[in-house]
């Protein structure tokens, strides 16, 4: 009721003015007439009377003022005049007005483009129900990184763990889709039944997996994404029933994935099967193989710490129910992770870099207006004094002055956002491929109120300092001459300010010149092989129904005689896993005739499976002892190509050719007959051009115990080699219509989209850099221009007393690059610490790279230097006659 | 003799208004003239004061305002109690009472 009030008849007043001010007026009139009938009516003369009640009511003006400011419509209405006074200033100086509001929207807009890309991955829950109890279980490997975990462990703590409501595990899965058209690679995974249950997403139509689902023989049945579902089988409800050949299998529709679920550890997937693997399966079968994620959620009330605890204590005692092999004994534990932390491991250091570069340009950004405030609040000093004369508090003039520069921070703000939606898809533009949840990226809600807060805390910070500046200043009234000292302070004020602005420019260039020289120096590092005009693609045989290894051989030999007969071909080969290409690294342990040891100890390699002119295809060095040959022939002696980096690791002082060895998921199996090492070749690099050599063998595609259904095919052109896609694809094509064929790159592509993340960050600090070093400058200009203005009398009498052109000039620009080189100094301190945080994307460079810094400051030596001569030049060509006569 | 005046005790001008509201309706000057001559001439209200004090209490939904015709045919605002009104008086002089009669006795106490 009286809220109601207090509202109503505030509005009242705010929207009807001149009837509130007219009402009150006849109140006070009226008060004052009763007053002096009062005072007649005892006697008084007219006049007397009239003075008396005067007198006892004050100055009437004072009473109504009293009256109307004591509503809270009184506060709006002023602030009202304020941003309409403010406004009009701001538009009275279209050049301030501009500049200001450009540089904040720079650093808005930036922050909030890269706030929204860093928010959803690094920070917001995950989108699933109780999304912070998803933890994510790896198994360790042997340099203590996290590494998939097999399907016996996943079986043993699914039957022995306590700590979770749900428990599954996930295997990668890329079915061919048979339509009538072109075959499709989907993107997919092979499930144990309570996957969706650990996300605690429901099927939006048909139903979820259950135990019978997962059973040997039952009848196959796979759950759709809704996106897959309106693709092929109209919608989600008519999906259901529907049956799907996938791998040339039938498959039935038992469920459609409601659209917004994002499966993390399989991003885009459009189907979900089953896994199907054997509790008791031998250790030599695929469940004993690492590879398959493991995920849980969390049961009610048990903490990630406590289900830490209770899976390294399983890990510590294993039971004869659960026999487990070496390599899966979870003697070094389980690495137990939320889910998020675990997903973002990787892109981590990348995102809090960028978040650091976005918050320098911002604080460059308001230094800079703050400067500029500063600049046009030593222009305002007589509005400042008028007003202070005229009655206005210190606060009402800090008011005034912060309204100002919030409405350039709201004008900033709002151009921002513009900004930021350019930003934000530029960003996804250039996002790495492997950028998790990146489909979350986007100008969202939250996003909107980062922005809002954002010019919220800027317009006050950017403000604070002018504004108690102008205040201090201004309430002590004198002439003009006696604002000298405070003057002085404000001069020292705004050039520390551009000292601060070097130093933070200083800080993200040396950032973007070590990414820059760490993408130089990885693209200098050889990957072992030679990239330019290799043209690779992905095929897929699964589901061709080709009942022998023989077959399926047979298949890819017809693909390699075709390809090789095109135009332009020189050489063609296959392999089972391509370099730098994102390829799941496959690695099998390696045992040697010569070095007894324990299965334990046995070290693993790369298994590449190769046609014999891989090595020519992709210019890879013999070393020593053949090459593979077609004359490698099942059943005969397995001959096995060894890397350089193997040979050295095992046998560094002898000749390592004719030693003999098994190799593969079988070793230790006294049954096998040994291979022979028959070559040594030069180092690849398999996952990534930053890392060290990784050991690695090579087997001949005729010689390996399977055939493998997934491989990719290089060819070596004389020309550009995407010409040939497309006569490359029809080769294969002609050999079998139904092969899905995918990942169609020039090697050299591949190579560069493998330090996509580096690039990111690199391409984001260039730009930031750049930013930064033009607001700097600006800055530094702004300063000394604005210091060579007010000194103009100073400069004229120097001249006037004798001083040269040249020695005005040398006095200006030695202030100015005295300011950058304190700026240089502190920047480098700061740059020498902030880099740190950059440290493991930097490769072959030290954060304190010496080259890089003394590059970084010889540019902002010679860009201000630029920047400090326009009002050197200008200084040096004051007229004393004119500087003086204006006095 | 008349006693010195002084201004209303600060935080009790509130509380006047509505007993002094709660005879009769009355404009503003009316208000103050009760108030000093009820008190004999003690306390004196700063117009200034009355007029805000009046605006709070009416939007706070203590009083009703209405202009009106006054005796002389002028326009005039008649403040009146509500039903609220008179509930917030019984509140504020009892709280009054208490604390007058504990000044009282503390001032009145012995030794």
């Amino acid at each position: 009721m009286s809220l109601w009030r207090q509202l109503t008849h505030g509005l009242r007043v705010l929207v009807r003015r001149a009837d509130a001010d007219h009402d009150l007026g006849d109140e006070v009139q009226h008060y004052l007439e009763q007053s002096v009938a009062a005072h007649r009516a005892r006697g008084l003369s007219p006049d007397d009377a009239l003075r008396a009640a005067r007198l006892e009511i004050g100055n009437i003006t004072v009473v109504r003022e009293r009256v109307r400011d004591a509503g809270w419509e009184h506060v709006v209405g002023t602030l009202a005049a304020d941003v309409r006074y403010a406004a009009r200033r701001l538009r009275r100086s279209p050049g301030f007005t501009t500049v200001c509001v450009l540089t904040l929207a720079l650093g808005i807009g930036a922050s909030t483009a890269i706030f929204s890309a860093v928010y959803p991955v690094l920070f917001q829950p995950l989108p699933y129900p109780g999304g912070n109890r998803i933890v994510s279980l790896a198994d360790v490997g042997d340099a203590g990184q996290p590494i998939d975990v097999t399907y016996g462990t996943f079986n043993e703590l699914a039957h022995r763990s306590r700590s979770f409501a749900d428990l599954a595990a996930v295997d990668r899965w890329a079915p061919a889709l048979t339509t009538r058209d072109e075959p499709e690679r989907l993107t997919g995974a092979r499930v144990t039944p309570r996957y969706f249950q650990v996300f605690g997403v429901k099927p939006a139509v048909g139903r979820a997996f259950d135990a019978t689902d997962d059973a040997q023989g039952a009848p196959r049945v796979a759950i759709v994404s809704d996106a897959f579902a309106r693709r092929h089988l109209g919608t989600a409800r008519t999906a259901i029933g529907r049956s799907i050949t996938l791998d040339g299998e039938p498959y039935t529709v038992i469920g459609v994935m409601p659209p917004t679920f994002d499966d993390l550890l399989t991003p885009a997937a459009d189907v979900w099967a089953p896994r199907r693997y054997l509790a008791n399966a031998s250790f030599e079968s695929a469940e004993w193989g690492h590879h398959m994620r493991m995920v849980g959620r969390l049961a009610r009330g048990v903490s990630i710490a406590q289900a830490r605890r209770e899976i390294a204590a399983i890990g510590a005692t294993p039971t004869a129910d659960f026999p487990r092999p070496v390599w899966a004994s979870m003697t070094r534990g389980l690495d137990v992770q939320s889910l998020r932390d675990a997903v973002t491991r990787g892109v981590r250091p990348a995102m809090l870099a960028i978040l650091i570069a976005v918050a320098l340009v911002l604080a460059i950004a308001c230094v800079n207006v703050t400067n500029l405030l500063l600049a046009s609040g030593t222009r305002r000093r007589a509005e400042m004094a008028m007003r202070a004369a005229l009655g206005a508090g210190r606060g009402r003039i800090i008011r005034q002055l912060l309204t100002e520069t919030l409405l350039l921070a709201a004008v900033g703000g709002a151009l921002g956002l513009a900004v930021s939606t350019f930003g934000v898809r530029a960003l996804i533009a250039l996002a790495p491929a492997e950028l998790p949840r990146a489909n979350a990226i986007g100008l969202n809600a939250p996003a909107l109120v980062f922005a809002i807060a954002l010019t919220t805390l800027v317009g006050v910070i950017v403000g604070l300092v002018p504004a108690l500046q102008g205040a201090t200043r201004e309430l002590r009234i004198g002439s003009q001459s006696d604002t000298r000292t405070t003057r002085r302070s404000s001069h020292a004020l705004r050039r520390s300010l551009v000292v601060t602005e070097v130093a933070l420019a200083l800080v993200l260039l040396v950032g973007a010149g070590l990414m820059l020289r760490s993408l130089a120096r990885l693209f200098a590092t050889t990957p072992g092989f030679d990239a330019t005009h290799v043209l690779t693609m992905q095929l897929d045989v699964a589901g061709q129904h080709y009942d022998s290894d023989a077959a399926s051989r047979q298949f890819f030999e017809q693909v390699l005689e075709r390809v090789r007969h095109l135009p332009g071909v020189t050489e063609a080969a296959f392999t089972s896993q391509l370099p730098l290409s994102g390829d799941v690294p496959d690695g099998y342990g390696v045992q040697w005739e010569s070095v007894p040891r324990s299965r334990n100890e046995m070290p693993s390699a790369l298994r590449y499976t190769v046609t014999p002119e891989w090595f020519r295809a992709m210019r890879i060095p013999l070393i020593r002892g053949r090459l593979l040959q077609e004359s490698d022939r099942p059943g005969d002696g397995e001959a096995i190509v060894i890397s350089q980096s193997l040979a050295r690791h095992e046998f560094p002082d002898i000749d390592p050719i004719g030693q003999r060895l098994r190799i593969g998921p079988d070793i230790g199996d006294t049954t096998r007959p040994w291979g022979t090492v028959v070559g040594v070749v030069s180092d690849v690099k398999q996952t990534s051009l930053a890392l060290g050599a990784e050991d690695a063998f090579y087997a001949a595609l005729g010689q390996w115990r399977w055939v493998d259904n997934i491989q990719s095919l290089v060819v070596r052109t004389t020309g550009d080699p995407t010409l040939l896609a497309g006569a490359v694809e029809r080769a294969i094509w002609s050999v079998n219509r139904n092969v899905p064929i995918v990942r169609i790159a020039p090697m050299h592509e591949l190579l560069a989209r493998s330090e996509a993340q580096r690039r990111f960050v690199l391409t984001v600090f260039e730009t930031f850099a750049l930013a930064a070093l033009a607001l700097a400058v600006i800055g530094i200009y702004g300063v000394l221009a604005a210091g060579v203005a007010e000194r103009m009398r100073e400069l004229g009498v120097r001249a006037a007393l004798g001083a040269s052109p040249e020695r005005i000039r040398a006095l200006v620009l030695r202030q100015g690059m005295g300011l950058t080189g304190i700026g240089i100094a502190a920047g480098v301190l700061a740059a020498a610490l902030a880099t740190r945080a950059i440290v493991t994307l930097l490769f072959g460079v030290s954060p304190l790279d010496p080259l890089t810094y003394l590059g970084v400051i010889a540019l902002l030596l010679g860009v201000s230097a630029i920047a400090c001569w326009v009002p050197a030049w200008r200084a040096a060509r004051v007229d004393p006659a004119v500087t003086l006569r204006a006095e | 003799m008349s006693q010195p005046t002084t201004d209303v005790i600060p935080g009790t001008l509130d509380m006047l208004i509505l007993k002094t509201l709660s005879l009769e309706p009355m404009h503003g000057y009316g208000i103050a003239r009760r108030v000093e001559q009820i008190s004999r001439g003690v306390f004196k209200v700063n117009p200034g004061s009355l007029l805000t004090a009046l605006q709070r209490l009416e939007r706070a939904g203590w009083l009703d305002a209405e202009w009106r015709t006054s005796e002389n045919a002028r326009r005039a605002r008649y403040y009146s109690l509500t039903r609220a009104g008179r509930k917030q008086l019984e509140v504020e002089a009892a709280d009054w009472k208490r604390r007058a009669a504990a000044v009282a006795r503390l001032l009145n106490a012995e030794g």
